[in-house]
């Protein structure tokens, strides 16, 4: 009887084993972002360091915005920052590989990816891709759990971990209101050197490759967040190799894709727990009405 | 084996030196967990945006859910293979998974930033979140468990319901209900019980599909598709060494003689049930060539061997051992292997794994987090005693109770 103890349980495994592998489920690819939503394109070799982004982002989302003057205080540089929940946007300084002396400054915020881990995660749905292509989210839904924050292949989602009510998760959100009232992503709008251009992602790859093809001197050739994670609405064209800049290197298939086929697999249709319980049910009926049931150890 | 054990309300008195410890240490944890709820989560622990989780997750959540598992896995080889001769371990191993499940549920109402909006995903269902099956099938298995447990209760009290004072009058039709209940319940049961197994397999696996979309920020050694085939697998083979554990523990702190013919069996069963663990965990290192980086000395290469040769290998061996088997000193040393194995490797998943790509300073869980998931446990345990003091869940040899049984060691 000690065998078949052993067999029926790993008959059980294998039933749940054989809907694992990926290859047995489609993943949910099929849910394609909008083809014209916008995005914003960021030239790091324009960019001279300024944090006026910083400090317009702080107030079109009406976080505690310390005096604009306060923002030419280069000595934030010193160490890396990232965006957290005072802060949807930070810039960042890196020294130039190709010319010392003359750093390199670049913004970080959310990417808004095409197909967002962080929606993908969400255990309520609290993250949405919007038709216009911003990543938002919803504080009626969200329970807190920070599983965004452990999905984000940028690091980006932050929290409020000292407020006991209404926590928040806080991320750049693509200016969402600015927006619906017709106006574009407020550090787009203050930025005093055009770094940032907003429109049309189709229309941002087509102007950053053009940019590429005809000064390859001053650019690597590799359009940032074109491919990464299965494409992001945000943009970065460099001087220099994007690692320099502690962008995360990243492959190509979308962040979400094999936990979803997983995910799938496991419950394909309820196939496989119902033949589980199914299974079960035989097994326990079998064991019922043989007739050693209950003897020997 | 006595051939008629019966499980019996145990005739002990609850408080005991043990007990008050563990009632100071629930308490101080009691005291960060006000903390927690009157000023934040950031006022008692070290978590950050660059580690969102921490020990709550990986202890009080993970490695609860995983070393719950006692409870489906006695109940599939008790109740579904019908195998009687080990029923006596069966209502043990349930009400831990029950207790367990409870302070899993626990464990994550306190560290959702929002735990008011705990019912949230009741409602509010996203598919492709595999932190949302996790929390439906648990939400489901909870309620399973406790319904598995009624006829326990019912047991109780059916026929001796004596309710207080005015209350009294009510005591007929409280019995009445009782006898409704434990008709329907004894018709029924084997609906929860196989659902109980099948709710468990879901979330036992996909508990370790959550991590897989952490993708590259998971260390190679445990980022893998096949995770939640690896955490199913791990679950089934520490059932039993938990229910093992649990019983010898019991055994020595109530002074009752230990099951030996039980409990070995279910140690014989284990093996294999490792063995399948171990091969899959082996192979998958060898098919992604991830044995590469143990040959870099670092935390999660040792924290790999550690989980592997300590929790796995050595505790299979053992368990292959005829010596071992008959000897509670070792039988209880091999499944203690095993668990803390399972407990390693959830924490390892879950907090060793995962390194953010900008991390700006470590994580350590803080004085406060250890205090309520040490006091959380402690609760756990008084809750244990208390439950086995009330309800008939341990067998004992019927009618000669002998409390003075010396627990004794053999070998």
């Amino acid at each position: 009887m000690a065998n078949l103890t052993r067999r029926e349980f790993l008959a059980g495994a294998a039933v749940l084993g054989a809907g694992l592998t990926p290859s047995a489920a489609q993943a949910s690819g099929g849910r394609s972002p909008a083809p014209e939503r916008s995005g914003v394109l960021v030239d790091t070799t324009v960019c001279i360091g300024c944090r006026n982004c910083e400090y317009a982002c702080k107030q079109a989302h009406g976080l505690a915005t310390p005096p604009q003057e306060a923002y030419e205080d280069r000595s934030v540089f010193a160490r890396m920052r990232r965006p957290d929940d005072t802060a949807l946007t930070v810039v960042n300084r890196y020294e130039n590989p190709r010319k010392p002396g003359l750093p390199v400054t670049v913004k970080v915020q959310c990417m808004h990816c095409a197909q967002p881990a962080c929606v993908s995660a969400c255990i309520v749905g609290a993250l949405t891709k919007a038709e216009n292509g911003a990543v938002v989210w919803d504080t009626d839904k969200c329970i807190g759990c920070r599983y965004c924050m452990i999905a984000c292949p940028f690091q980006i989602p932050a929290f409020e971990y000292h407020k006991a009510l209404q926590p928040r998760i806080m991320k750049c959100d693509f200016c969402f209101e600015r927006r619906k009232a017709g106006r574009i992503p407020a550090c787009v709008e203050i930025c005093p050197m055009e770094v940032m251009t907003f429109g049309p992602r189709e229309e941002l790859v087509r102007i950053a490759k053009d940019r590429v093809r005809r000064f390859p001197e001053r650019y690597v050739s590799h359009v940032f967040g074109e491919f990464e994670v299965g494409g992001t609405d945000w943009l970065y064209l460099s001087g220099v190799d994007f690692a320099a800049l502690q962008f995360p290197r990243l492959g190509r298939s979308p962040a979400p894709g094999v936990s979803e086929s997983i995910q799938h697999g496991i419950f394909a249709y309820f196939i496989p727990p119902v033949s589980l319980y199914a299974l079960l049910g035989a097994v326990m009926w079998i064991a019922k009405h043989s007739p050693e049931s209950g003897e020997e150890a | 084996m006595d051939r008629f054990m019966r499980p019996t309300p145990l005739p002990r008195r609850f408080l005991t030196p043990g007990v008050g410890v563990l009632i100071l240490l629930a308490l101080n944890g009691l005291v960060f967990l006000a903390g927690r709820l009157l000023f934040g989560i950031g006022a008692v622990t070290n978590l950050s945006n660059q580690y969102p989780w921490g020990i709550w997750i990986g202890i009080d959540v993970a490695a609860g859910v995983a070393l719950a598992a006692g409870g489906f896995t006695t109940a599939a080889l008790g109740h579904v293979m019908h195998r009687e001769q080990y029923h006596a371990v069966v209502r043990p191993a349930l009400l831990t998974a029950l207790l367990g499940y409870t302070f899993v549920a626990l464990g994550v109402c306190i560290d959702i930033g929002r735990p008011y909006y705990i019912w949230h995903p009741l409602v509010m269902w996203n598919g492709t979140s595999a932190l949302f099956e996790v929390g439906i099938c648990v939400v489901i298995y909870i309620h399973v468990l406790y319904i598995e447990f009624l006829p326990v209760a019912v047991e109780r009290f059916l026929g001796r319901v004596a309710l207080p004072g005015p209350l009294a009058r009510l005591n007929p039709l409280a019995e009445r209900l009782l006898a409704a209940l434990d008709r329907g319940l004894a018709r029924t049961m084997f609906v929860f019980i196989i659902a109980g197994v099948v709710l468990s397999t879901l979330h036992q696996s996909s508990l370790g599909t959550l991590m897989v979309i952490a993708g590259p920020k998971m260390h190679p050694l445990w980022q893998t598709p096949i995770l939640p085939l690896l955490f199913l697998l791990s679950a089934v083979s520490v059932g039993f060494p938990m229910v093992i554990l649990e019983s010898l523990l019991a055994a020595r702190s109530f002074g009752l003689k230990p099951e030996m013919s039980v409990l070995a069996g279910l140690g014989r069963m284990t093996a294999p049930l490792l063995g399948v663990y171990l091969a899959f965990k082996i192979g998958d290192m060898f098919v992604r060539e991830t044995f590469v980086h143990l040959a870099t000395f670092n935390t999660a290469s040792v924290m790999f061997m550690v989980e592997v040769l300590f929790g796995v290998v050595i505790p299979l061996r053992m368990f292959m051992s005829r010596a071992v088997l008959k000897s509670p000193a070792l039988l209880l040393t091999a499944s203690a292997l095993v668990v803390a194995g399972v407990a390693v490797n959830r924490v390892d998943n879950f907090l060793i794994a995962y390194t953010p790509p900008y991390s700006l300073r470590p994580y350590h869980p803080a004085f406060g987090e250890v205090c309520v998931t040490v006091g959380f446990i402690s609760l756990l345990v008084l809750l244990y005693r208390a439950a086995v003091l009330l309800f008939p869940v341990i067998s004992l040899p019927d009618r000669t109770l002998s409390p003075k049984a010396k627990y004794t060691v053999h070998g």
